[in-house]
């Protein structure tokens, strides 16, 4: 069960791919260099450092564990040599320095090739230590640990464009950071009610955007988004924007509130788009537009007349995500029974594939799956009755430049590619 | 015409209230949200929190079981005082 995939996040240059997992474990995975001479396939992805990032601790003033469960991997932009990235369980983030060490020293005078020390009496010559190549070597270590700023439960972590600063966000809360300091972090908003009977809504994501350093947006629990701009005042309470599309009153049910509830917010690369996932749907917003999303996707609407099953088993409360190509033009997210989905946005094609062992084999092309809501079932569908809502893909992720996607299911990652010629 | 045509969604509600009368009127509640913000496993104190890890660790090693038997401190034990030998993790291959 510590194996149980977390998240999953790509560099910004693509060529490193981190996963957390339940038991506080981060893996990355780095791609190999292109074969000039095989143009046609790209560098396949294999583990290039393993680390223990999260270790579970106990709450002691509310008796609580505390899960080192990975909740997100943010990277920061390649500065130098090393490689830096946010990882963040619960309660704690902390900055981790990823480097290569593929040289060291020898020769010294004081020292055997060991470590032990030389008797100095029996040095009569000096040499001049030098470096010599060695094994590559992937170190891990954490630089900066962000604690004690969380009452709620982290869910999201996002990097400003300064590269300077960045956001955590609790159910309740989000903070400000500077990714240099570690003993303060300014409270940016705040939606604890005065009187906790009153809580009728939580935050459930966060990020900044990707190229105004002065705004991010917050989803929350009853389907809207606020974003914010950080020069208006210090405690961004006020939303300078709501987007909420309006809900049709005669079709409210008990479970409309639920599904509503928004899983995951991400900024489009170019800024101008915000794309939501809630249960059922996928939504793309224009930052211009509040009233209403400009395009809405269907992932699973079959899972509509299954909600009461849904709600009992739990599985109205999964948290999936979604994201973006790097263009801008697909978006994908998760669904159960290890399929997820892709969204065409200008074709308006989409389709279903399956992240599964079984049913495929490596380097042959993904076979489109169909789930058959009712009626008569055709050769190769799936009746939603025989899905498996234990095999979620809740956590998904695009190369920033190439069509490589990374499809965690429960405890596996698969990497897939388009074909090339 | 359809005027009763019912919702999926509200087909399904019927559903849920069939089963469970008593739910709460408003999902999205209070008590819904602070279920929320509670989650983790609640412990009675450190303590017990650090045995129920030990014992997770402890998993694999054969448990001692109640020494009902013990008698040290007591009397110079006889060899029917003490407890059978346990048998070995790793059985001989001469025996059998």
């Amino acid at each position: 069960a510590a194996d149980i995939i977390s998240t999953v996040e790509f560099n910004h240059s693509g060529e490193l791919l981190a996963t957390g997992d339940k038991g506080g474990r981060v893996v990355i995975f780095q791609q190999e260099q292109e074969n000039k001479t095989q143009s046609h396939s790209r560098g396949e992805y294999n583990v290039y450092s393993t680390f223990q990032s999260h270790e579970p601790e106990f709450d002691y003033l509310k008796s609580l564990e505390i899960e080192e469960k990975i909740n997100k991997i943010r990277w920061l932009p390649q500065k130098n040599a090393a490689q830096f990235l946010l990882s963040t369980n619960d309660k704690t983030i902390k900055l981790w320095k990823i480097s290569e060490r593929d040289k060291r020293p020898e020769g010294y005078n004081l020292k055997e090739e060991d470590g032990r020390y030389r008797d100095p009496t029996t040095v009569t010559t000096l040499r001049v230590p030098v470096f010599r190549p060695m094994d590559l070597m992937v170190e891990a270590s954490p630089r900066r640990i962000f604690a004690n700023a969380h009452t709620y439960h982290i869910n999201s972590i996002s990097i400003n464009s300064d590269y300077e600063t960045y956001l955590s966000a609790d159910d309740l809360r989000i903070n400000l950071w500077h990714l240099e300091i570690t003993d303060r972090s300014f409270n940016i908003v705040d939606i604890k009610p005065a009187n906790m009977e009153e809580l009728t809504e939580v935050i459930t994501a966060a990020e900044f955007h990707p190229n105004s350093c002065n705004t991010f947006v917050y989803s929350s629990s009853k389907g809207t988004i606020r974003l914010c701009d950080m020069r208006a005042s210090a405690l961004c309470d006020r939303h300078s924007k709501l987007f909420e599309e309006p809900e049709d009153p005669s079709n409210r049910s008990f479970f409309s509130e639920i599904i509503s509830s928004i899983s995951d917010v991400k900024f489009s690369h170019s800024g101008r788009y915000m794309m939501t996932r809630d249960y059922l749907s996928v939504k793309i917003w224009d930052l211009n537009m509040e009233n209403r999303p400009v395009e809405t996707y269907q992932v699973h609407e079959y899972l509509r007349s299954k909600l009461c099953s849904l709600y009992e088993n739990d599985c109205i409360f999964d948290k999936f995500e979604c994201c973006w190509n790097g263009s801008d033009s697909i978006v994908m997210t998760g669904s159960y029974n290890n399929f997820f989905r892709m969204f065409d946005r200008n074709t308006k094609r989409d389709i279903t594939l399956e992240a599964s062992r079984e049913n495929n084999k490596p380097r042959t092309v993904l076979k489109p799956r169909k789930v058959c809501a009712s009626g008569k079932r055709k050769k190769d569908e799936i009746s939603v009755d025989s899905l498996d809502f234990n095999k979620k893909i809740l956590h998904t992720a695009w190369h920033p430049k190439e069509n490589i996607i990374a499809v965690a299911t429960t405890n596996n990652l698969y990497i897939f590619q388009d074909k090339m010629n | 015409q359809e005027k009763e045509t019912i919702t999926p969604e509200r087909a399904e509600e019927a559903k849920l209230k069939a089963k469970y009368p008593n739910l709460g009127q408003k999902p999205g509640g209070s008590d819904f949200l602070m279920k929320r913000l509670q989650k983790g496993q609640k412990y009675f104190d450190s303590g017990d929190y650090n045995m129920a890890k030990a014992k997770m660790k402890n998993k694999q090693l054969p448990s001692a079981g109640p020494d009902k038997n013990l008698v040290t401190g007591d009397h110079i034990p006889t060899p029917q005082d003490l407890p059978q030998r346990k048998s070995s993790l790793v059985t001989s291959k001469l025996a059998g």
